[in-house]
Order: C-alpha cells, then structure tokens, then sequence
C-alpha cells in the first residue's frame, strides 16, 4: 500500500523524504573526510533498511567523490543474544561482505539505533568472516536508551525518546512507501 | 510479521505445508553463507545441547547433525545403539526421558521403528528431529534434495523427477514423494514391479518398469541404493539382473538432457545404480547434496531448536 501516513495525535513525522536525503548525503560526506581510503571501506548494512541507507550511502559517495565504496549485507539473526526468548523465531539471511576484511573499514548501516544490541550482534557477525582493521557505526537515527556501551559514528538525526514511543522509518526500495521517519506514542 | 515455522520437532514431510516446506529452504540459503565465512560458527544454538540418538547405525547423516550443530554452536552428545542402555533392555521412552532429565534440548533421532520419533515428540519437552524412521521418512534427506534441485534448476514446480530403485523399503524415497508433489514437481518411480508398487500410484506419481523410457524427459534422477539384503529375500535375482535393467550405466546416461541432475543419497554403490564416471561425471551433484544437508540441517536445528519453550 503506498498510501501516505496522515499525521495525528500519535503519530508525529520527523523527518520526510527532503531531510532524509540531506542526512544520508551528509553521512557520505563525513564518512569521505575520516575514511581517505575509500576504496578500504565497507557499507554493511542491516537488512532490511540499513541495506537499502547503506546503497544510498554508497552512491551519495560516488557521486561526491568518484570513488566506489563496497557495500554488504550482515544479517544479525543468528547472532542475536536472545534466542529462545522470543515467541517467535527471526528471520535469517545470508550475509555478505567483501573479503578479505583484514585491511577494511567496515560501516555498519542501520536505520535506528536504540539498545545498541542489534550493532553487537553485527559485529559478532562480522568477526566471524575475519578481523577488519576498523569498524564504525552509521544510523539514521539515534533514539537513545543504550543497553550496551556502543556509541554511533555517523548520525542523521539525534531524537530522544521516551521508553514507550516508536520510531516508524519507512523507505520506498524496502516498504514502497515514501520516505519518512515517524514518531509514534502509544 | 506471521510466523513462518511454529514446530518444535521435524517428524516427516507428510505433514507440512508446501509453505513450510519452502521456508526452511530459504531459511538454508542463510545457513549455507556460513560454510563459506573465515569462523564457520554462530552462537544460535549457543547452550543448547544435541543428542544424536541412533539406534540405528549411521556416519553420514549423524556426522551432517554433528557438524550442523557445532557451527551453531550447540553442545553434541552422540549415542549409538551399541553402546547404549538399550543393550540393557531400557525402554525407549525411559532412555530419553533419561536424556530429556539431563536438559538435552534437541534429540536427532534414527530408529529403524516407524513412528518412533513421533512417540517420543509427544512425550518430551525436546524438540525432536527424525533422522528416518523405519522405511517411514527421513525427511532432512528429502529436504536437501529438494534444496538441491531448487538451487541448481531454479524451481521445484513443473519439473520432471525420476526416483530410481529400491522404493519399497526407501524412507528416502517416501519423504522426496511427499516434498517434491506438495511443491508442484511430477515423480516418476522406477525400478523392478517387485521394488515399486502399484499402490504407490494413489500417491500422485506415475510408475515405470523400464528405465530407457523415463530417462530421456527427466530433469531430474534421484537414484537410491541397492541393499544387498534385498537380493537374498528375492526381491530380486540378483545385482547382475538389476544393473543390466535399471542401473545407470554410461549408455544410459547419454539418454538424459544435457541439463538433467543426477543425484543420489548416498554413500553410492559404484558401478550397481550409477557407473562411476557417471558419478562423477559433469551432472551429477551428489557432492552438493552433501553441502547442502549441512546448510538445511543447521536451518531444521535453527527452527525447531530456537522456539522458546
């Protein structure tokens, strides 16, 4: 359904397509002035969002600078430190990164960054297909409420939260719907 | 987001929906990625414990569980027939309550009994997963061919599969019957009238008796193993007989499309069902069936082991 959402009460957007395209292309920027070598670095994203941001990432930097950066897909399902918790069993898919990751800067790509355990389990993934020489973070956006001392590198926008609210981001390639980050309270 | 998988065991194909069916297929395409990762391990199953009961003898398919359950990183008990209290004359169910007391929390089970993983699945709080039963099924078996045929054609539905051999006494052969018909393929059985019964025809699959017939449309031949044993039960006359009438010799092969697979469960007879340069000839795939039962194991152990409780 590609019906636009209508604001309301309970749900409040907080970002449309316009500020999401400026944030994307401003993480490819700061990711262009830390990484000189990019040819070195690795989007891996998290599906099903982080692997579509980290695309678009990817091409905000050939556009900017001409230069490629390898993109991925880390699947955390099987690494995730609750199973056999939840009623109902994640999805798994496979995984992908360019190999050898010996000399690479791997950028882990998600949408929201909010406990921190889903990055851990990323990067548990990532260790078993070798030992990249950095791993960083980029998400879209960092609701706060950290389990885990895992900080992001990279932020489209910082959005406190409460416990209770949702943040609802919808993308065209993964939800065919327009792009926009809602916050939803219950 | 509806749950795809809500069993906690894996008794047979005969039960599944074709739904379920090709959800632990993709589930393997996930599982298969790990065989090619630096640390061929993730903590899925971590703490968890596997028992490879067997009361019926195997290498094969009790070292695929084995492995399966180490890359997710499982703890792995083995037990044997031989070496376990059933010598002693301890029942069944008390052996694996015995088991079930020690916190086993995945049991893989080969019993030559039908019906025996099922009795046990009903009275433990363990998943469990039948490693064939009797002539019943053996569907992880099934379940890698399919994955097999799936990768390498693309697709299940429409295709033409030949099952060749000794299907009266194959649980293999039951449990790809079951799998291939619920996903769309059309199955063929072949073999001698004393092997391949009518009866099997109200299945939904067709018979043959003469093997120059079925071969040239197949796109598939899954060719199961000769037991020696049947021949002292006259069955048949001899192994001469069947390989002169249903073995598939260099001859025979030249019948099959260019595109055709030729599988077999395994371990294969040289020269019996398949010549040898067949068998290692360019359409075979018996060595990817191999590959895959890792990667569709890990996925069966995933599911069935990864329900909370």
């Amino acid at each position: 359904m590609s019906q636009t959402r209508k604001s309301s009460p309970a749900a409040i957007p907080v970002m449309d397509a316009e500020a999401i395209r400026r944030a994307l292309r401003r993480i490819a920027h700061e990711i262009i002035e830390r990484n000189p070598q990019l040819p070195a670095v690795a989007l891996a994203g998290i599906p099903s969002r982080g692997v579509a941001i980290a695309q678009r990432v990817a091409a905000f930097i050939r556009e900017i600078s001409g230069k490629e950066a390898a993109t991925g897909v880390i699947d955390v399902a099987m690494h995730r430190d609750d199973v056999g918790r939840r009623r109902e069993l994640p999805v798994v898919r496979a995984s992908s990164l360019p190999l050898p990751l010996d000399e690479r800067t791997v950028i882990i790509v998600d949408d929201v960054l909010y406990t921190g355990r889903t990055v851990r389990a990323a990067m548990d993934a990532i260790s078993s297909f070798g030992r990249p020489a950095r791993i960083q973070l980029a998400v879209l956006i960092d609701r706060g409420h950290r389990e885990l001392p895992i900080r992001p590198d990279y932020v489209g926008k910082n959005l406190p939260t409460a416990a209770r609210e949702q943040i609802q981001v919808r993308l065209r390639e993964t939800d065919h719907e327009p792009d926009a980050v809602w916050l939803e309270r219950q | 987001m509806t749950a795809r998988w809500t069993r906690k065991d894996l008794l047979g194909l005969r039960e599944l929906s074709a739904d379920e069916i090709n959800f632990i297929l993709e589930t393997s395409d996930a599982f298969k990625q790990v065989g090619t990762r630096e640390i061929k391990k993730v903590p899925a199953l971590r703490g968890k414990t596997l028992v490879n009961f067997f009361v019926e003898p195997s290498t094969r398919t009790r070292t695929s569980f084995e492995l399966a359950a180490f890359r997710l990183s499982a703890d792995v008990i083995n037990i044997s027939a031989t070496t376990s209290s059933l010598k002693k004359g301890e029942t069944l169910k008390d052996t694996a309550r015995n088991l079930e007391a020690l916190h086993a929390d995945i049991l893989v089970l080969r019993h030559s009994s039908a019906g025996a993983p099922q009795f046990l699945a009903r009275r433990l709080k363990a998943s469990v997963i039948n490693a064939g039963d009797g002539a019943h099924e053996h569907p992880t078996q099934a379940l890698l061919d399919l994955y097999t045929i799936r990768e390498k054609r693309g697709k299940i539905a429409g295709l033409r599969v030949a099952i060749i051999g000794d299907i009266l006494f194959s649980r293999v052969a039951r449990s790809n019957i079951f799998g291939l018909l619920k996903l769309g393929a059309h199955v063929t059985l072949v073999g001698p009238s004393t092997l391949v019964p009518r009866e099997f025809e109200k299945l939904g699959v067709e018979i043959s008796h003469k093997i120059e017939d079925v071969l040239p449309r197949a796109d598939v031949v899954n060719l199961l193993r000769i037991q020696h044993e049947r021949q002292r039960r006259e069955y048949f006359p001899g192994l001469g007989e069947y390989i002169r009438l249903f073995g598939l010799t260099k001859e025979r092969a030249r019948l099959l499309k260019p595109d055709c697979l030729i599988m077999h469960p395994g371990p294969i007879n040289r020269g019996v069902e398949i010549d040898s340069d067949v068998a290692d000839g360019l359409q075979s795939v018996i060595l990817d069936q191999v590959t895959n039962g890792l990667a569709v194991r890990m996925a069966v152990l995933y599911l069935c082991g990864g329900i909370a409780a």
